[in-house]
């Protein structure tokens, strides 16, 4: 099915299952533990050898010796692998980085080699047997130093050119503006720390492999391991119907894959792998450090006439940058624009994705500066926020957005959150020991089309099943591709099986870039019209006036029950949704409003969050349960990268040092208040038919300035250097009384 | 670090010093004990962590591994009333003991109220931290019956209540990236019959 033009009118307006607050359908699964995850396939797979992955040593250089004979000859052991006698392998199209290093080494705990051995003690203790010499090299870990001389990079929606993005004339609009700011933000890496580590399950059969695996792209990590392992795709099968989370670290191919699949064609055996946590960090991707410029420059109504952004990032040699500039060509108004990114070379460990690549550095610096422009202008931030507001693209003044809330969300958020309450002074408001604020943030990301397949059956049993590529890491999948079925064949939910995650259905969008829950539905919506029209045909109706409701099929004044057109032999609707042309005519993105109140010790500079509402406007909200989730995820996510997450680089040694759980500090329970979402109630015919847009990045979008511009509030102290820690603000805030 | 420096270094993860000779094989220990009411005998490696003796022997793999150095809590079960961190305990230490996993305490046709809890109230997103979750909850609010004291109590005499913070600070070692933690305790407080 293309989509070319608005949707009109269609069956999911109906909304009888769409829309409707609906618990997870594999919730029963996953709270008694009967969701099997990549390592957990014991039904499926007998016995299975253990492997255990070990890393490099060194961030850069070579392997002079590794001797594996000790490891060969210990207990239990069936097989090593190294880069030595692992065949030629190939590096996957999406992986900047190879998974098996050796004997050149790129990053600190790339994988050099896999033990194999009957049992996982017996692969543990007997890698700690491999004897391997290094010639270490000089790397490049300091991205300080990097930027120097990086050079411009490309990136975000405007392509790869590298080049500056300009409208008018930043510089001369910034010189006469009379009220402007230059400022500098820092964002640290950042690690996706999902809960279930990176793990693989491979079994080859003859000279096909199939792997279960921990992958939020199965298309990607398909193609890419048939490239590493050098075969052709039809002889590799992937499939991951569970997913503990991926965040983007999963986006990709990783080592647990292609270590599993090279052991267990050494071993002879079914493998089965997971990286310990430890090694998580150095050994996959993260979201690299970003070090911003902004300036805003306005009139003294709060005009915004000019506005610069510039990022810089580093990453491995053919990386690419964090893009978090991006945002600053769309979200607010101004004539006179500069936009730039530059890339340094650097050898820690690759950078990628991470949720709202981009968004999520980006405007925990771009909130905060405007939150820093609003007080130099006297202005309130909402008010300043609405008054550059802007529905035209602003480099392109004749492309509208499809649809912007921005000015509702902050106007909404603001009343429902008591906003008149603050005190625009800050550090004036206290409640016993805490210093107490509140700020505000724009959320902004675009949305993304991505070409989606399903397939839908209706068994002659009557059951409905979809099978689709797509996979469920949390987003809740699973429930709104069964609604989206349920709606389009007038069933609910609960009737609909749906299949997920497997190389052997149809390619769908995946899980990434909030673009996998408007798409995905789509591409079931796009199956689903053509089984209606094989079901039509069946019953002998014309497909044009049918209507499926509550288990019938309609038309005119002749009626069957669905079950009954199954009847006659297996009915099978497959299509893809594809899109051509509304995304350049229109810009299509998500909105939102942070509005966050924290406490700061005024003893100690311990920071708690007190409150935190979101206000999202994100087209038609397919699950408000699942898709609030997402909401509340994403804020818990803002805190952690606002007050605590930071991968420290080692400059020396060239690696992240806080490598497990204990030491890279995430959000806990204690960390977190009740949290308040709301979503605008929109459709946007421009998106696609379910008229429905991304909402999982959004929630992340902003938040982490809304939580700086807080603290400021309360404390009267700027940090501009993320995470903030207490160390960073607690010498100069207020004299305790 | 000139380039000419040779490091000898040994693969990162073990800490065994590198080059020895191998142990002999490891013998194995036999070890009973009740896992979720039914007597089970294990003859394990000694190494073997209580997580890995209930998801690779007994193939219960509710109870999950997400850090396998007690940092993350998805591996938390139920030993003798009291919820530990399987992934810290080796197996061979819990001869003649009760342990309770997530399959233990309730079934998809026969969900224990904190699970149909976590349902109701959308209590996960990807599910990986979700068993060790739901017998954290299980075992807090016991705990706090019991009048264990925690951290958040302002006076440590007194009895604890199920109150937002105090159910929040005994969860704290339970982590939850995906950022369901809001929901979780409307969950636990829905169960309490207490306001989270």
């Amino acid at each position: 099915m293309k989509f070319d033009t608005p949707a009109g009118a269609n069956p999911i307006d109906t909304m009888t299952v769409v829309g409707r607050p609906h618990t997870r359908i594999d919730g029963p699964l996953k709270v008694t533990g009967l969701a099997p995850y990549a390592y957990e396939h014991h039904k499926e797979v007998e016995s299975p050898a253990y492997g255990y992955v070990v890393g490099s040593a060194i961030a850069k250089g070579r392997i002079t010796n590794l001797d594996t004979s000790a490891a060969k000859a210990a207990p239990g052991v069936i097989a090593v692998v190294t880069a030595e006698d692992a065949g030629k392998l190939g590096k996957g199209n999406f992986n900047t980085v190879k998974l098996l290093g050796g004997p050149e080494v790129d990053h600190y705990h790339q994988a050099i080699a896999i033990v194999v051995a009957e049992t996982f003690e017996q692969a543990r203790a007997a890698a700690g047997l491999l004897k391997v010499d290094y010639a270490r090299a000089k790397g490049r870990f300091d991205l300080t130093e990097g930027l120097k001389t990086a050079k411009l990079a490309g990136g975000g929606d405007s392509g790869n050119e590298a080049k500056e993005d300009r409208v008018g004339d930043f510089e001369k609009a910034f010189g006469e503006a009379p009220v402007k700011i230059d400022v500098e933000y820092t964002t640290p890496d950042h690690s996706h720390a999902m809960m279930e580590p990176f793990a693989s399950m491979a079994v080859w059969e003859g000279d096909s492999v199939k792997v279960w695996t921990s992958n939020q792209m199965i298309a990607w990590g398909h193609g890419d391991l048939a490239k590493t392992l050098g075969m052709p795709k039809e002889k590799v099968r992937l499939m991951s119907p569970y997913v503990g989370g991926g965040f983007g670290g999963k986006l990709f191919l990783r080592t647990d894959a292609v270590m599993a699949a090279l052991g267990a064609r050494a071993a002879k055996r079914p493998v089965k792998v997971a990286l310990a946590r430890p090694m998580m960090a150095n050994n996959a991707t993260h979201r690299p450090a970003t070090h911003q410029r902004i300036r805003i420059g306005a009139t003294k109504d709060g005009t915004i006439t000019a506005i610069a952004h510039e990022s810089g990032s580093g990453d491995q040699p053919g990386g690419s940058p964090e893009i978090a500039a991006a945002q600053t060509k769309l979200l607010y108004a101004g004539s006179n624009r500069l936009i730039a990114m530059r890339l340094a070379e650097l050898d820690l460990p690759e950078g990628n994705a991470m949720r709202a690549p981009g968004e999520a550095p980006g405007m925990m610096a771009l909130e905060a500066a405007m939150d820093e422009m609003a007080e130099k202008l006297g202005m309130d931030p909402v008010a300043f926020r609405i008054k550059n507001d802007t529905q035209v693209d602003p480099a392109k003044p004749d492309r509208k957005f499809s649809q912007r809330q921005l000015v509702r969300c902050l106007e909404t958020g603001a009343e429902k959150f008591g906003w008149s309450k603050r005190q625009a002074k800050p550090g004036s408001v206290r409640d016993g020991k805490w210093l107490v604020g509140m700020g505000v943030a724009s959320a902004f990301r675009n949305h993304m089309n991505m070409t989606s397949g399903a397939r839908v059956r209706l068994g002659s049993d009557g059951i409905v099943t979809v099978e689709t590529d797509m996979t469920d890491i949390g987003t809740g999948s699973y429930t709104i591709i069964a609604q989206t079925a349920g709606e389009m064949l007038g069933v609910p939910a609960e009737q609909v099986v749906v299949k997920l995650g497997d190389s052997s259905f149809p390619v769908s969008a995946g899980s990434g870039g909030q673009f996998g829950a408007a798409n995905a539905t789509a591409g079931v919506y796009a199956a689903c019209v053509k089984l209606r029209e094989a079901v039509a045909q069946r019953l002998g109706y014309n497909s044009a006036d049918v209507t499926f409701k509550e288990g019938k099929v309609t038309s005119g004044n002749r009626s069957a029950s669905l079950k009954d057109a199954g009847r006659g032999g297996e009915l099978v609707g497959e299509d893809k949704i594809e899109f051509a042309g509304l995304d350049k005519a229109y810009q299509i993105s998500t909105f939102g409003a942070h509005f966050v109140e924290v406490g700061v010790d005024s003893y100690t500079g311990v920071v708690r969050v007190r409150r935190m509402l979101a206000v999202c406007a994100a087209g038609r909200i397919i699950n408000p349960v699942s898709a609030r989730s997402q909401v509340i995820g994403a804020m818990t996510m803002g805190v952690g990268s606002t007050l605590m997450e930071e991968l420290a680089v080692d400059k020396r040694f060239g690696m992240f040092v806080n490598h497990d759980l204990a030491s890279y500090e995430v959000p806990v329970h204690a960390d977190i208040p009740h949290q308040d979402v709301i979503f605008l109630d929109e459709a946007d015919d421009k998106a696609n038919p379910m008229k429905a847009k991304g909402i999982g990045e959004l929630g992340l979008c902003g938040v982490g300035g809304a939580v700086a511009n807080a603290i400021y509030n309360a404390t009267g102290v700027r940090v501009r250097d993320y995470p903030i820690t207490l160390e960073k603000h607690l010498e100069k805030l207020p004299e305790v009384a | 670090m000139g380039s000419a420096a040779t490091a000898a270094a040994a693969g990162t993860a073990p800490l065994v010093a590198q080059g020895t000779s191998p142990s002999p094989a490891p013998i194995n220990l036999p070890v009973k004990m009740k896992v979720n009411g039914k007597p089970r005998e294990l003859k394990l490696d000694p190494r073997t962590t209580l997580l890995d003796a209930l998801r690779e022997h007994l193939q219960l793999t509710g109870t999950k591994k997400g850090c396998d150095h007690g940092q993350c809590g998805a591996c938390t079960v139920i030993v003798n009333g009291k919820r530990i961190n399987s992934c810290l305990s080796l197996a061979v230490m819990h001869e003649g003991d009760e342990v309770t996993t997530i399959e233990g305490l309730g079934t998809p046709d026969k969900l224990h109220p904190m699970q149909a809890a976590f349902i109701k109230h959308d209590g996960y997103q990807c599910g990986y931290c979700t068993p060790g979750q739901i017998c954290s909850a299980v075992a807090v609010l016991d705990e706090i019956k019991r009048g264990v004291p925690s951290h958040a109590q302002a006076d440590l005499t007194a009895a604890p209540g199920a109150t937002g913070e105090e159910m929040r600070e005994r969860m704290s070692g339970n982590i939850c990236r995906c950022g369901a933690y809001s929901n979780i305790a409307e969950a636990m407080a829905d169960v309490a019959g207490a306001s989270a």
